[in-house]
């Protein structure tokens, strides 16, 4: 069964290596929804997010093949209800309208959104939460002639996850131990990849 | 005749090049180099003697270099670049260290794509070193420029591009660990001419063992070894299938050992071969789409499969629906990616089966199976009887590949190297020829790459200067790459080539034939003569095409001092059996 599963990849910062990640997907024609790059809680490691809508044999398959990439540490999957996660929308509607025909302070209330920048011309609104809550401003907004939307790639917590810490540790050490090369999956089929 | 006199001239060169080094020690540390130096104290250091390689304006810098160290490093100037890599591949493949190749920027660094392709896909350790542009001109669309980090990706291990000299060290270091580490692979290093130039203080030497992220040897769990030897002990049928892991691991006795002990019938995969003797006892033969019958069938019979080193590639297994549904399977990988990547395993022990496979000899009983074996031996006499002995001693005067891989056989008594191009003679040639040590069966497995025969031959020689080396290859694929007869000519590297010539693209006929009611589109395939032709570069040789002759023409080809060339006339229409039809279960492998 097709679900949406949120990958967390843990990598060296390197020129290239995101390329190196985005061919496994293409090459088995898997279309990514979203993709983020960041900085993670360890210096000088990046953290990818990439959200796809696929069986979790296809990708646990991923995940083996992200890490199989000599400068990935480590490659997770998870379903929704095991991470938290936010994703960041912005709106540009005209500044006419915000002042003569939108009740600015219900949808700032209902919505939780902000107001970001009032220029003449234009007013900038920001709403954070999940895709339907950002989806319902853009249907809102549509009415008052929206002139621009743009939405950001899912950013997500692992709710069991203790951390990259104490792994990068073993990473380090020229004899890694059991924690790193997780083979747990021989008893536990369905949590390889998690915490 | 000045052919062979240039021959002899640049042979007598070669070896004057070869004669031990005098006192050539590594540059010191806090020396002033350049980078093209750094490059070539990179390859002395990592133990490189042999460079593969073709010269062109953005790696100039490193061949101005190599002229003062011709007497450490031995280059050898092939005809285009893929015969660079491929014989790059070649020698790693008898030698078991890493090939190193070169090539120039833009058209040069594109002609090793397919190369590379083909070390990534049977996972063989090459270091390719390509030369860029300038820094300041990437992205330009500078002449011969190419993105060559992106191009090659998907057929890399690892690559990396190198725009200043003080990185030039490491990132060598770190090539030649990852290339031959873990699961070895190609690895490609890209250099712009800048750096190249560059002058830095060289700061030594360090050969890399470890990069943080990367983790070659998983840990082996005892665990899994003990529920593995459990499911195997349990076994009444039990099915060992290996492949190229057991050579690149270096585990031929631990195998050997592990299947002596449990007295376990094993086949192996076409990257396998001669990781075991195939006359062993144990040995039953080949698996996949041109292997033996009884291997085939027995898969789908076993009650417990045990695959080492291999990866369940689809040639393999056929339909995978109906592949080994009955059997419990344990898998012994250093790749977890393979783990359950195709066939689902009942037991994974991940790691170097140079430490699993003891571990696991040393909890595995010995039993006798001797009616499980005969089950083989009923499939055996069955192939010979409808499939083998019919190719030996075909009615007409046409000869058949099968004798001429048995006569050649009788000659080298498995002792010769054989390399392989792709198609009909490929899969002949790996079906009948003898084998008594590792590393002796050199082809293009996972990629099929037609071309591969004549350049790795000529590799597989230098990894292996003191044996035989036959290359076995057909009318098509020698036409691919007989450029290269220019390199045996200038180097002179005693490769024994013999073309088993049907006339046809072979196996794309035969498919053709079986599954496209003979509409022979394209197949038909005209060639010079081979024999004139390999003349031309001073290369002695004669063609067949009479059964009478066939001993003495080999026995001549491996008498001849120096590379030979020897054509046999093949029967047009001959087909390749047993056969697994694609798509089909590998029970349903055809005899005719």
């Amino acid at each position: 069964m097709k679900q949406q599963y949120t990958i967390t990849v843990y990598a060296e910062d390197q020129i290239g290596l995101l390329a190196r990640i985005t061919i496994i997907f293409s090459r088995r024609k898997i279309n990514i929804d979203a993709l983020n790059t960041s900085s993670s809680e360890i210096p000088g490691i990046h953290r990818f997010n990439i959200l796809i809508d696929e069986t979790e044999e296809v990708v646990k398959k991923l995940c083996k093949q992200i890490e199989k990439q000599v400068e990935v540490l480590k490659a997770y999957y998870h379903l929704n209800d095991e991470i938290v996660w936010q994703e960041l929308a912005l709106y540009k509607v005209p500044t006419s309208q915000v002042t003569e025909k939108m009740s600015v302070e219900r949808i700032l209330r209902e919505y939780g959104a902000r107001v970001v920048s009032i220029n003449t011309d234009y007013t900038v609104f920001e709403c954070t939460g999940h895709r339907e809550e950002t989806d319902k401003l853009v249907k809102l907004f549509e009415n008052y002639g929206l002139i621009e939307f743009v939405r950001g790639a899912r950013v997500a917590i692992i709710k069991d996850s203790e951390g990259f810490h104490k792994k990068i540790k073993e990473f380090e050490a020229n004899e890694p131990g059991g924690e790193v090369i997780e083979n747990e999956f021989l008893s536990q089929n369905t949590s390889v990849f998690s915490m | 005749m000045a052919t062979i006199e240039i021959k002899n001239k640049a042979k007598k060169q070669a070896k004057a090049k070869r004669a031990p080094a005098k006192a050539s020690k590594a540059v010191k540390k806090g020396t002033t180099i350049s980078g093209s130096q750094a490059v070539l104290e990179a390859l002395i250091a990592e133990g490189v003697s042999t460079i593969f390689g073709y010269p062109g304006g953005a790696i100039m810098p490193i061949y101005d270099a190599l002229y003062d160290y011709s007497n450490q490093l031995e280059h050898i100037l092939v005809r285009h670049e893929q015969g660079g890599v491929h014989a790059a591949q070649g020698f790693a493949r008898t030698s078991g260290k890493v090939g190193v190749a070169f090539a120039t920027s833009g058209p040069g660094a594109t002609n090793l794509v397919t190369g590379l392709a083909d070390a990534q896909i049977d996972s063989t350790p090459i270091v390719c070193i390509t030369g860029q542009v300038f820094a300041h001109l990437l992205g330009t669309d500078a002449f011969q420029e190419t993105d060559v980090i992106n191009v090659t990706m998907p057929v890399t291990k690892w690559n990396y591009q190198v725009t200043d000299a003080t990185e030039i060290p490491s990132a060598l270091a770190k090539a030649f660990h990852i290339a031959r580490s873990g699961r070895p692979g190609p690895v490609l290093v890209d250099i712009t001419k800048n750096a190249q130039i560059q002058q830095f203080e060289y700061p030594g030497y360090q050969q890399c063992h470890h990069v943080r992220s990367y983790r070659p040897k998983p840990i082996v769990r005892k665990e899994y070894i003990a529920e593995a030897a459990k499911l195997i002990n349990s076994a009444k049928k039990p099915f060992v299938i290996f492949g190229q892991g057991i050579i690149l691991g270096q585990a031929e006795k631990e195998f050997k050992a592990f299947i002596e002990k449990g007295n376990l019938p094993a086949a192996w995969t076409i990257m396998g071969e001669s990781a075991l003797p195939t006359d062993h006892p144990l040995g039953v033969g080949m698996l996949g789409m041109h292997g033996n019958y009884g291997p085939n069938v027995l898969t789908n019979e076993c009650d417990v499969l045990i695959a080492v080193g291999m990866r369940f590639d689809d040639r393999v297994t056929g339909r995978l629906d109906k592949y080994a549904k009955q059997a419990k399977v344990v898998h012994l990988d250093i790749d977890p990616a393979e783990i359950d990547k195709n066939v689902k395993t009942t037991v994974a022990v991940w790691g170097d089966c140079k430490e699993t496979l003891p571990l696991l000899t040393k909890l595995i009983e010995s039993k006798d199976h001797s009616k499980w074996h005969k089950q083989f031996k009923k499939y055996a006499k069955e192939e010979l009887k409808e499939c083998i002995e019919p190719e030996m001693h075909p009615a007409g005067d046409v000869m058949s590949m099968a004798e001429v891989m048995a006569a050649l056989n009788e000659l080298t008594k498995g002792d010769a190297v054989i390399v392989t191009d792709v198609g009909q003679h490929q899969m002949v040639a790996c079906r009948y020829a003898k084998f008594n040590k590792t590393r002796s069966n050199v082809t293009s497995g996972g990629l099929g790459t037609m071309g591969f025969g004549l350049p790795a031959a000529i590799g597989a020689k230098y990894g292996a200067p003191d044996r035989t080396v036959v290359a076995i290859i057909g009318d098509g694929g020698f036409q691919m790459t007989l450029q290269e007869l220019g390199t045996i000519m200038q180097f002179g590297a005693e490769v024994k080539i013999l073309i088993l010539n049907n006339q046809f693209l072979g196996m794309v006929r035969q498919w053709q034939q079986l599954f496209n009611d003979k509409r022979y589109s394209f197949v038909n395939i005209t060639s010079p003569d081979f024999v004139m032709l390999a003349k031309s570069y001073g290369i002695e040789g004669q063609s067949i095409d009479q059964r009478s002759d066939l001993k003495t023409a080999l026995k001549t080809m491996l008498d001849h001092k120096g590379s030979y060339l020897l054509e046999v006339m093949v029967g047009k229409e001959n087909n390749v059996f047993p056969m697994v039809p694609q798509g089909s279960s590998v029970a349903e492998i055809r005899l005719k």
